[in-house]
């Protein structure tokens, strides 16, 4: 049995009086990529964000690398410099150079030199495949190139974890595929990830496992040829069937 | 018609001790304006960041704050400080100290509320992605929300530190010499209204002016980053 590092017990979540996720069990071993979709509003989002403590969680427990995240007096940042996060809008630093957004981290919490930290920082841009990018701005890349940017800045604090909360949605068909490239380039190198997508060809090439969520709740989770060949449940027919037809 | 001797030979008193705060009497519209905005912008940054704390014991006295002092004329904040607080502290505080004092709590309700609405007009990501890779929430806010913050702010802060620069003429209602109050010295001796209140109005507009110009400067260069 393999290590886990994330587990979720009978963990409880409230938006005001909105129940986002109900009594979720969840473990995630190491090395595993495991794929979370259902509908939008299902939680699934909700559920990835909890990992690093985005969002708080009102009951159960949730166990990230060992520490029970809901302990009181857990030191998070130090928990997130090992859980990386890649979100659906970027979120890169406009402000700030490729480099200095990939660097910042490593000098400011790691206590890295500048230029340990940049020789990390142009190790990474040449695996997530843009070495020639390192000085310009994020305005000035193209969604994929910003999104990759967004891979290698959470990489450069070497997580032990992986989070993609939708990591494709927002960018253009072409340029879905230099993304998932690279995040499947990472599963293989052995990264422990759970990645929020609608991308069903990522999840059935890359996933171990695939969790389906539906109002809050993980309703069905499979290895991915079992839950694509034959969902158990009527409501991951119905939402393979209208994902799957374009 | 218009005499201009009368300026050329009042010049020296009026842009030296008006202005710049250099003569006798002290006082000076620049000595006044320039700490002024320096430090009710960085209390400003304070009230600011108290107006948005999670914590109702920070954000509540900070709120309170903005809406006293917005609610009440300068020139009554200029009073109280003038006539009532030495009294408190029987201690006769100059003129300097009182304008200083009454311009830094009354522009720092205004600055805050500037500081507040540009940190809010950063997107949420931002702040969710500097924490995600390990940063503080107070590092956060100082290399990721503040720069950007700051950036948004430029043409407000302007504005205000442009009104504050004028209203530093109310000083003289206490007696502090600022160019206001120069002109006013020497037109008691000259009886020379126009043309003494018109070279001060180009004064302050020359002044203000060169304000925007810098930061027209400023918004181009970090819009190019």
């Amino acid at each position: 049995m393999s290590e886990t590092v994330i587990e979720f017990k009978a963990v409880d979540k409230w938006f005001g009086k909105l129940h986002v996720l109900r009594a979720v069990d969840l473990a995630v071993s190491v090395g595993e990529v495991v794929v979370v979709c259902g509908p939008s509003g299902s939680g699934k989002s909700t559920l990835i964000r909890c990992v690093n403590g985005l969002e708080a969680i009102q009951g159960g427990e949730l166990v990230v690398l060992g520490e029970s995240i809901t302990r009181p007096g857990v030191r998070m940042p130090a928990l997130r410099t090992r859980v990386g996060m890649v979100f659906q809008s970027f979120n890169l630093f406009p402000h700030m150079t490729v480099l200095q957004n990939i660097t910042l981290a490593p000098v400011r919490v790691k206590g890295l030199s500048a230029a340990e930290a940049e020789k990390t920082a142009r190790a990474l841009l040449e695996r997530v495949r843009i070495p020639d990018k390192a000085a310009a701005y994020p305005a000035n890349l193209s969604g994929g190139q910003q999104q990759r940017v967004a891979i290698a800045r959470a990489l450069a604090m070497q997580p032990r974890i992986m989070l993609f909360d939708e990591p494709t949605s927002a960018l253009d068909p072409e340029m879905i595929n230099e993304v998932l490239d690279v995040m499947t380039d990472l599963a293989k190198d052995g990264m422990t990830m759970m990645v929020v997508t609608h991308e069903m060809g990522f999840a059935r090439r890359v996933a171990h496992r695939v969790v389906f969520m539906d109002g809050g709740s993980i309703v069905e989770e499979a290895a991915p040829e079992a839950f694509f060949a034959a969902a158990q449940s009527d409501r991951a027919r119905e939402f393979l069937s209208k994902i799957l037809t374009h | 018609m218009l005499d201009l001797a009368v300026i050329a030979s009042n010049f020296r008193f009026l842009v030296l001790q008006g202005l710049f705060g250099v003569g006798a009497f002290g006082g000076g519209t620049l000595r006044l304006a320039i700490p002024a905005i320096v430090l009710g912008f960085l209390l400003g940054i304070g009230v600011g960041l108290a107006r948005l704390a999670r914590a109702p014991w920070i954000r509540l006295p900070a709120s309170t704050y903005v809406e006293f002092f917005r609610g009440v004329p300068l020139v009554m904040v200029i009073f109280w400080i003038w006539f009532i607080i030495p009294q408190l502290l029987r201690l006769p505080i100059p003129e300097y100290g009182v304008a200083l004092t009454a311009f830094v709590i009354f522009e720092a309700a205004y600055f805050g509320e500037i500081v507040r609405a540009g940190i809010q007009s950063v997107p949420r990501g931002q702040g969710e992605a500097a924490i995600a890779i390990g940063l503080t929430p107070a590092q956060a806010m100082r290399f990721i929300v503040l720069p950007q913050a700051l950036r948004n702010m430029v043409p407000s802060l302007v504005t205000q530190m442009i009104v504050l620069f004028k209203d530093t003429s109310l000083a003289s209602i206490i007696g502090y010499v600022d160019l206001t109050k120069a002109a006013q010295i020497v037109n008691n001796r000259e009886i020379r209204p126009f043309e003494l209140y018109l070279f001060i109005a180009v004064v302050y507009w020359i002044c203000t002016y060169s304000m925007s110009r810098v930061a027209r400067r400023f918004e181009r260069r970090t819009a190019a980053a």
